[in-house]
């Protein structure tokens, strides 16, 4: 009896004692932020809960940033812009994307999920924190074209933010650290875990594959799997996948890095919500995946940094696959559609 | 059973305790603060910030006429070290200089244990950890001092003109980088002047008078030519060149006011 009455005593204690020392808001019970139970069929996240404990008012306001195109410096583009929900926040039917006065970017605008995953984001890596990614389309002329003192000006004369942002990180005025710090909770919650796959590997309810999924899981795993990795589908790693053979256009992560081994190589992505994220490649090349499968098969061009994994033995170039091995790669990878998360109302914009 | 419980519910405060820091009653120990104040010259001239892009105010030894619009750095990391070799390494640490912003050239750090201090270290930069932790705050919230396309804080940014300079004359020195191979963090020790230690007292507070020479940017290992030498915007090997130059011999104690 007295054991069962000193344990919550002693944690709610402890509980005063360290808001003491932390003002950051209360952990919310788990199921008022998506994404704040981490998969068990995940690896271990990169950007823990911990590092910035989801809450209900936090992450809710990272969401009204996220949809609010008053962080674009004619109030037209918003990061929901080009990102959505219903694509898993790639943007549908765009090569490549436009920013405010219809100009348009370089790359592919890559889907927004796993990001708690993600150890270097953009198709190069080059911001390599999730807290603070949203400065790259933010202050991009090609993008959102506004500057961070800008976006805290349009905010602090908001009474709305500023009430919530009070409740939130309990000072004023709001600076760019509350700022990052929310987008951030609202980006971490997109966790896309609930697709028929996971359901499959987790032994739930509604996991079963059939025969043509189960071999192309199959084929994945023996063809695809040593850089679409993990349950996450990626390495997270920069390859060459061979699709030119010289890169003024774009040199990749050689950009960032400054390498010439580093040319052409760009992010593996993730395989989650595939078949809806379309076109496919940094440059948005591909509109199909089959048209991705038939590169990988009889498309891929030599270069002097193509990822040896795409070198036979014999000289051919590529992963040979089957017709049949297509269409079963094909069926599996619709299984990693995730209608849960498409569909989840608390990541729409609120209306 | 009972004693477990009581155990485990004073183990778990301690817990929450121990996570507020320096809230002992123990004896405090003595302490006091020193300054460092930042004196900008331009060889043997004082820097003087100029925006014309017609009349120039310096001249390198390789006798290229410039001037100067924006001279901007961080020092961080901060270490003062005592005559037997033990050192106190200021925490969060973390000071942007800024040519246009009179305040920000007097670092003053407070705390300090009192003591006898015969030198000082700083990085002109920001530390690896705080490039790759995410949003950070003060000084290091990010702004024109940090590159969004490829995290990481821009260290040192001098901008001017030159006639020397190629196309619109611009010179835009952006010098940054953390990580091998093109790491630029450089640590500065600058020498005391002959004798001279920094008494750290509850009343004492030594005032160091550093000269910071910018025609150092352009002269050392490396000598700069406006007209040939690839002016660095990121992370890379001329960065490092003019890091190098200024870890040469930049930042020079002029005097030490014992105060």
């Amino acid at each position: 009896m007295r054991r069962t009455l000193l344990l919550p005593l002693a944690f709610g204690l402890a509980a005063v004692w360290m808001t003491g020392c932390a003002p950051d808001a209360d952990m919310a019970p788990e199921q008022a932020v998506p994404g704040a139970v981490l998969p068990v069929n995940f690896p271990a996240p990169v950007y823990g809960p911990e590092q910035n404990p989801p809450t209900k008012e936090a992450f809710e306001l990272g969401r009204s940033l996220f949809y609010d195109p008053r962080l674009s410096r004619d109030g037209t583009i918003s990061c929901g812009s080009c990102h959505q929900q219903f694509v898993a926040f790639a943007h549908a039917g765009h090569t490549v994307s436009h920013g405010i006065e219809g100009r348009l970017g370089t790359r592919n605008a890559p889907p927004l999920q796993n990001l708690r995953w993600r150890r270097g984001f953009m198709w190069d890596g080059g911001p390599n924190h999730l807290e603070v990614i949203p400065l790259a389309p933010l202050t991009n002329p090609l993008e959102m074209d506004e500057t961070l003192d800008n976006v805290l000006r349009k905010l602090n004369a908001d009474l709305s933010y500023q009430q919530r942002f009070q409740v939130v990180f309990s000072k004023q005025p709001i600076d760019s650290y509350q700022l990052l710090k929310a987008l951030a909770q609202f980006m971490a919650a997109l966790t896309s875990a609930n697709s028929r796959y996971d359901h499959f590997v987790r032994g739930e309810a509604g996991g079963t594959l059939t025969e043509p999924e189960l071999r192309g899981r199959a084929v994945l795993v023996q063809q695809c799997a040593s850089c679409h990795a993990t349950d996450l589908f990626t390495d997270e790693s920069f390859r060459n996948n061979g699709l030119d053979r010289s890169f003024a256009a774009d040199s990749g992560r050689a950009h960032i890095t400054g390498l010439a081994a580093d040319q052409g190589k760009f992010k593996v992505p993730s395989l989650r919500n595939v078949a809806l994220t379309a076109p496919y490649m940094h440059d948005g090349r591909f509109q199909t995946l089959r048209q991705v499968l038939d590169h990988y098969d009889h498309g891929v061009v030599e270069s002097a940094t193509l990822d040896p994994i795409l070198r036979q033995p014999g000289g051919r170039l590529g992963l040979p696959l089957t017709p049949q091995e297509k269409n079963d790669l094909l069926a599996f990878l619709n299984t990693l559609t995730d209608a849960a998360f498409l569909t989840d109302k608390r990541l729409a914009e609120q209306r | 059973m009972k004693i477990q419980s009581v155990f485990l519910a004073l183990a778990v405060l301690a817990l929450g305790l121990s996570s507020c820091e320096n809230k002992k009653a123990d004896p405090v120990p003595e302490t006091g603060s020193l300054s460092i104040e930042m004196e900008h010259v331009v060889g043997s001239s004082a820097l003087k910030l100029n925006s014309s892009t017609t009349a120039f105010d310096y001249r390198t030894p390789s006798d290229e006429w410039f001037n100067v619009t924006t001279f901007r750095y961080y020092v961080s990391n901060i270490k003062l070290r005592r005559a037997d070799g033990t050192e106190y390494a200021q925490p969060n640490s973390y000071y942007l200089v800024d040519a246009a912003m009179p305040a920000t050239k007097v670092l003053e750090l407070k705390d300090v244990p009192a003591g006898d201090y015969t030198g000082l270290s700083f990085l002109v930069g920001v530390d690896a950890p705080r490039n790759t932790t995410g949003a950070q705050e003060g000084v290091l919230a990010p702004g024109d001092m940090f590159w969004s396309w490829k995290s990481g804080y821009i260290f040192l940014k001098m901008e001017g003109y030159s006639p020397a300079a190629p196309g619109s004359k611009v010179l835009q020195f952006h010098i940054g980088g953390f990580e091998d191979p093109n790491n630029a963090l450089r640590t500065i020790s600058p020498a005391l002047p002959s004798g001279v230690k920094l008494l750290v007292r509850p009343d004492h507070a030594p005032e160091i008078h550093m000269k910071a020479d910018l025609m150092k940017l352009f002269v050392g290992p490396t000598t700069v030519k406006f007209g040939s030498f690839a002016i660095p915007h990121m992370p890379g090997a001329n960065a490092m060149k003019i890091a190098d130059n200024y870890a040469a011999g930049m930042f020079e104690i002029d005097h030490v006011h014992a105060n």
